[in-house]
């Protein structure tokens, strides 16, 4: 018997793509268990699963959960406090009409 | 005339195994898990069943393994759609641990080593329905696969089987588990395809 392994966080990417416009591998996140803040790519992701389970790689508490259906796809994101995503103004904000 | 067509033969005799909707055939025995797998000492091991009341009965292993045991060969059903016939397990009824136990709930929540839950119906956990097993095709129940303990709750969706289990709390409310609370249906039943909430 071999022991489960997961993969990193960068996996997410294309399934939380079908989410989100932004690049969430990019994104940091806090994990509310235990208040470790880090890239979304160095979760600990088990995919080998009805779903994919993302964790946190100091605590392993559950950070995220994505579901994917047929038709409908479910995030649960309780575990994380926070995503903090990079956004570069693409203007002058607020700047007059 | 005298043109035979090669087509109509009937219906073939073999039987074919029966599977739910939208299952497939295994042979292997594949191993899902949404975490580290716990190891968990047989010394510390528990079972605990919590009541609505309040109030908790206790096993440990050799407690448990005092208990009537049973042989149960079922077939189970993966929501991943991988489905395993005949598989032999050894363990103690729920029938048997629920016996002394005092409870008007209809509801109850699986709860894991690693903390996993699942919830199911009370009344899905007696009859000879379900089995918190140790042993699996003659040997002990590894950890990936569950061990030392896990449940079997054979005529619904694996997930509902919650490895390493831990215990089972009572509830008169229904409340839904790790795979329930992220779109996975209430109950489960791999005969009425029910894989996700609404199903």
């Amino acid at each position: 018997m071999t022991e489960m392994s997961y993969l990193d966080g960068n996996m997410l990417d294309g399934p939380m793509r079908e989410l989100f416009t932004v690049d969430l591998s990019s994104a940091m996140g806090r994990c509310e268990n235990c208040g470790t803040t880090g890239s979304m790519a160095s979760l600990h992701v088990y995919s080998h699963a009805p779903g994919l389970v993302a964790r946190c790689p100091s605590c392993e508490e559950v950070m995220v959960r994505l579901v994917r259906g047929p038709d409908r796809a479910w995030l649960d994101m309780r575990g994380t406090t926070f995503l903090q995503v990079p956004m570069p103004m693409e203007q002058t904000f607020p700047g007059p009409l | 005339m005298g043109i035979v067509s090669p087509g109509f033969q009937g219906r073939p005799r073999t039987q074919e195994p029966a599977l739910p909707p939208g299952q497939y055939l295994t042979e292997d025995y594949p191993v899902l898990s949404a975490g580290p797998t716990p190891r968990v000492s047989l010394d510390t091991w528990e079972f605990v069943i919590s009541a609505e009341n309040g109030s908790e009965h206790r096993w440990s292993w050799q407690e448990l393994m005092a208990l009537p045991q049973e042989t149960p060969t079922v077939d189970i059903h993966c929501v991943t759609r991988w489905s395993k016939l005949g598989t032999t397990w050894q363990g103690v009824s729920l029938d048997t641990l629920l016996e002394g136990v005092e409870t008007g709930a209809h509801f109850a929540l699986t709860h894991s080593y690693g903390g996993y839950t699942t919830n199911l119906p009370l009344d899905d956990l007696r009859g000879g329905q379900a089995w918190v097993v140790h042993t699996f095709d003659g040997a002990p129940l590894p950890a990936e696969h569950g061990g030392p303990a896990r449940m079997l709750v054979p005529h619904l969706y694996f997930w509902k089987s919650a490895k390493w289990v831990r215990g089972i709390r009572l509830k008169t409310m229904d409340e839904p588990g790790f795979w329930e609370t992220a779109g996975y249906h209430d109950y489960g039943d791999p005969w009425r395809e029910q894989r996700y909430q609404g199903d």
